[in-house]
């Protein structure tokens, strides 16, 4: 206090000036880069001839780009509220301190680790309709074995499935953290007041893993809109286009036919799309939480 | 006043006089045993305390009441009916948690209401019953908050409704004081005293704090060490403590116990001469008190610092507590026995002062090597 203002001010932004000048260089710049990209005509040699919204209109007429925006959206509309439910489940039947329940918390973590190449190698052999673990499946039953990766009404619950194995060990464990924090004395209160199991988890437990599950939903939203190693590896966008989602346009666009201001355009879309859905996502929790507890 | 408070304690009057039993109960958790056959009878509209040290196995037998742990063996009954195989809800007992336990995303209004809409209250009879309840414990006007928004005296105030609102014929109460300060922890302790005029049901409150103990309850339960140490009236237990773990656990601060040796003679009474060479003449009866191994007791209030011909003993002061009412003297006899002993309020003693002690033969204690307590006949008074 006895300083003068200006250098306690100085001394302040000397210790966020690291912070802010990776900011500015890594998320910022770039953020205003690629739009005035998406505002050009780029290819790989360069040029970069201004073109407004030409992009942006052409975008609006492409039927693949819509074709990739509908996959892109069932996909979530599966992913989302199936990982949702069932990490819910696992938590909650995996939230005891016995052994058993460590050993199955660490099997259906240990999916997550893997890299996503390992992940669609794994569930290639699994749906692979000649030798895959289903078609076995599938011809032992007697039945004739699916073509999940090229039959367009299949491959996508097919990408779901893959992408569920593979992402439901990050949301299992929060919501194992989400039900810890949950006091003990509620459950007796509740067994006190002659709550059975269901009235238990609909007006204890749920309520109480509230935040969580809108975190969780979050999360998954923003990052199955991204999805694209399983798409590109597992079917390259195919069957015609059946499982072809944003990002994989955008990245097809952009490295495959070099139309980096037509594919950034995409981006700047999907970029807005997954903003506004967190915003509005953001904008309900905030009113559940006002209405929930006002703590 | 509160009509169906009224209305519950005349339906109920009728048949209030089993009680609550307790026969033989065990628990063990693992290979640790916490409690070791604990038979007590409860009267229908008794206050109770639990107390004890912790680990002394009585927030257990409070929670084996309530159904939130099963004893290994042994019965527990509530007005004639065995209670202690069905499962919490179903017992006819509501418990106020230390921490409180209410519903965090549930109005104080709901969070009372949740019992009662699970057992199938009419709405029109929940809404009266949470109404009077929230009258009288004045949280009226906090029907619709959140607990986050409550104090702590409130949210206290909430678990006893939510409690109430359930007509229960037992009340189980878990350190229902230790979360408050002690400003609000005496207006509550007032409080828990009204709550037992205003219901006409047992009140088992576990506490490790005597004077709690001693200010609400009607008889106290002394436990330690997985037993029954003894049941009594709140004077009772601290005119007459059973054994030398009573007698230093009730009464703040404890009793000393100092060895003594008993002194031959004929006299009706025995007299007791302390290490240090101390006499004193007691009041407790010299016929029944084993040979040996003896222990005598006094309370810091029989133990007055005087000063010339007045002091049977001489001691040298370690610590002096002013309490503005009196002054406690915390001293060493001259063979590093420690003693307590009181003093005037204005006392000028000072650390390391050598004083005179006076002890107050009538009121002192005798215990057997296995502690149990010899009682004057007649305390002097």
């Amino acid at each position: 206090m006895s300083r003068p203002r200006r250098s306690s001010q100085l001394e302040g932004f000397a210790f966020v000036a690291p912070f802010l000048f990776f900011y500015f260089t890594i998320l910022i710049y770039p953020l205003f880069l690629g739009i005035s990209l998406s505002l050009r005509r780029v290819d790989l040699f360069g040029g970069g001839q201004f073109v407004g919204l030409a992009n942006y209109a052409r975008l609006a007429a492409d039927p693949v780009f819509h074709q990739s925006l509908i996959n892109t959206f069932l996909l979530a509309l599966i992913i989302v509220p199936t990982i949702t439910v069932l990490t819910l489940g696992l938590a909650l039947a995996l939230n005891r301190a016995t052994r058993d329940a460590a050993i199955f918390r660490g099997i259906f973590f240990s999916s997550s680790v893997l890299s996503v190449t390992i992940v669609t190698l794994i569930w290639r052999f699994v749906l692979a309709p000649d030798a895959g673990l289903l078609g076995e499946l599938w011809t032992a039953l007697g039945w004739t074995p699916l073509p999940f990766l090229s039959d367009p009404g299949l491959v996508l619950p097919a990408l779901a499935l893959t992408t569920i194995w593979w992402s439901i060990g990050l949301p299992m464990m929060l919501f194992l953290a989400g039900l810890q924090q949950i006091p003990g004395e509620l459950y007796e209160a509740a067994a006190l007041d002659r709550a059975g199991r269901w009235t238990t988890f609909w007006r204890v437990t749920l309520p109480s893993l509230k935040r969580t599950v809108i975190l969780v939903i979050m999360l998954q939203t923003a990052a199955q809109l991204q999805l694209f190693g399983q798409a590109q590896l597992l079917t390259s966008g195919g069957p015609s286009g059946a499982s072809r989602t944003v990002v994989l346009f955008i990245f097809e666009s952009a490295f495959g036919r070099w139309e980096l201001g037509y594919a950034t355009a995409a981006a700047e879309i999907l970029f807005l799309l997954i903003l506004t859905l967190t915003l509005v996502q953001y904008w309900a929790t905030g009113r559940a939480k006002e209405a929930s507890d006002g703590r | 006043m509160d009509r169906t408070f009224a209305v519950y304690m005349l339906a109920s009057k009728g048949n209030r006089l089993a009680g609550l039993e307790l026969r033989d109960i065990h628990k063990a958790f693992g290979e640790t045993k916490i409690l070791d056959g604990i038979s007590l009878d409860i009267g229908a509209t008794e206050f109770i305390a639990f107390l004890g040290p912790s680990g002394s196995g009585k927030s257990t037998l409070l929670r084996i009441i309530a159904g939130l742990e099963y004893a290994d063996s042994g019965e527990v009954t509530l007005d004639d009916r065995r209670i202690d195989q069905l499962p919490p809800g179903d017992r006819d007992v509501a418990m106020v948690f230390q921490h409180y336990a209410l519903y965090p995303h549930m109005s104080v209004h709901d969070n009372m209401a949740f019992g009662l809409r699970n057992a199938g209250v009419a709405r029109g009879e929940i809404d009266a019953l949470i109404a009077d309840a929230a009258r009288s414990l004045e949280i009226d006007v906090l029907l619709d908050r959140k607990p986050g928004q409550l104090s702590g005296g409130q949210r206290q105030r909430v678990a006893i409704g939510r409690a109430i609102v359930k007509r229960p014929k037992v009340f189980l109460l878990d350190e229902p004081l230790s979360n408050l300060d002690a400003a609000l922890r005496m207006r509550t302790r007032v409080e828990l005293a009204q709550l037992r005029q205003r219901v006409e049901a047992a009140i088992i409150m576990v506490t490790h704090d005597q004077a709690e103990a001693m200010t609400l309850a009607d008889r106290i339960v002394v436990m330690n060490d997985r037993r029954i140490q003894q049941v009594g009236a709140p004077m009772e237990i601290y005119d007459r403590p059973s054994n030398s773990f009573v007698a230093q656990f009730v009464g703040s601060p404890p009793m000393t116990i100092a060895p003594a040796t008993l002194m031959p003679g004929n006299d009706a009474f025995a007299r007791l001469k302390l290490a240090n060479g101390c006499e004193v003449a007691t009041k407790v009866p010299r016929a029944g008190l084993p040979g040996n191994g003896l222990t005598m007791g006094v309370r810091p209030e029989a133990v007055r610092v005087v000063a010339g011909d007045g002091a049977t003993t001489t001691a040298k002061v370690e610590l002096v507590e002013r309490l503005g009412d009196r002054t406690l003297i915390y001293a060493k006899l001259g063979d590093g026995q420690a003693i307590t002993a009181e003093d005037e309020g204005y006392s000028r003693i000072a650390i390391n002062d050598e004083v005179g002690l006076k002890i107050d033969g009538p009121s002192a204690y005798i215990f057997g090597d296995d502690g149990v307590g010899y009682h004057a006949e007649r305390r002097a008074s």
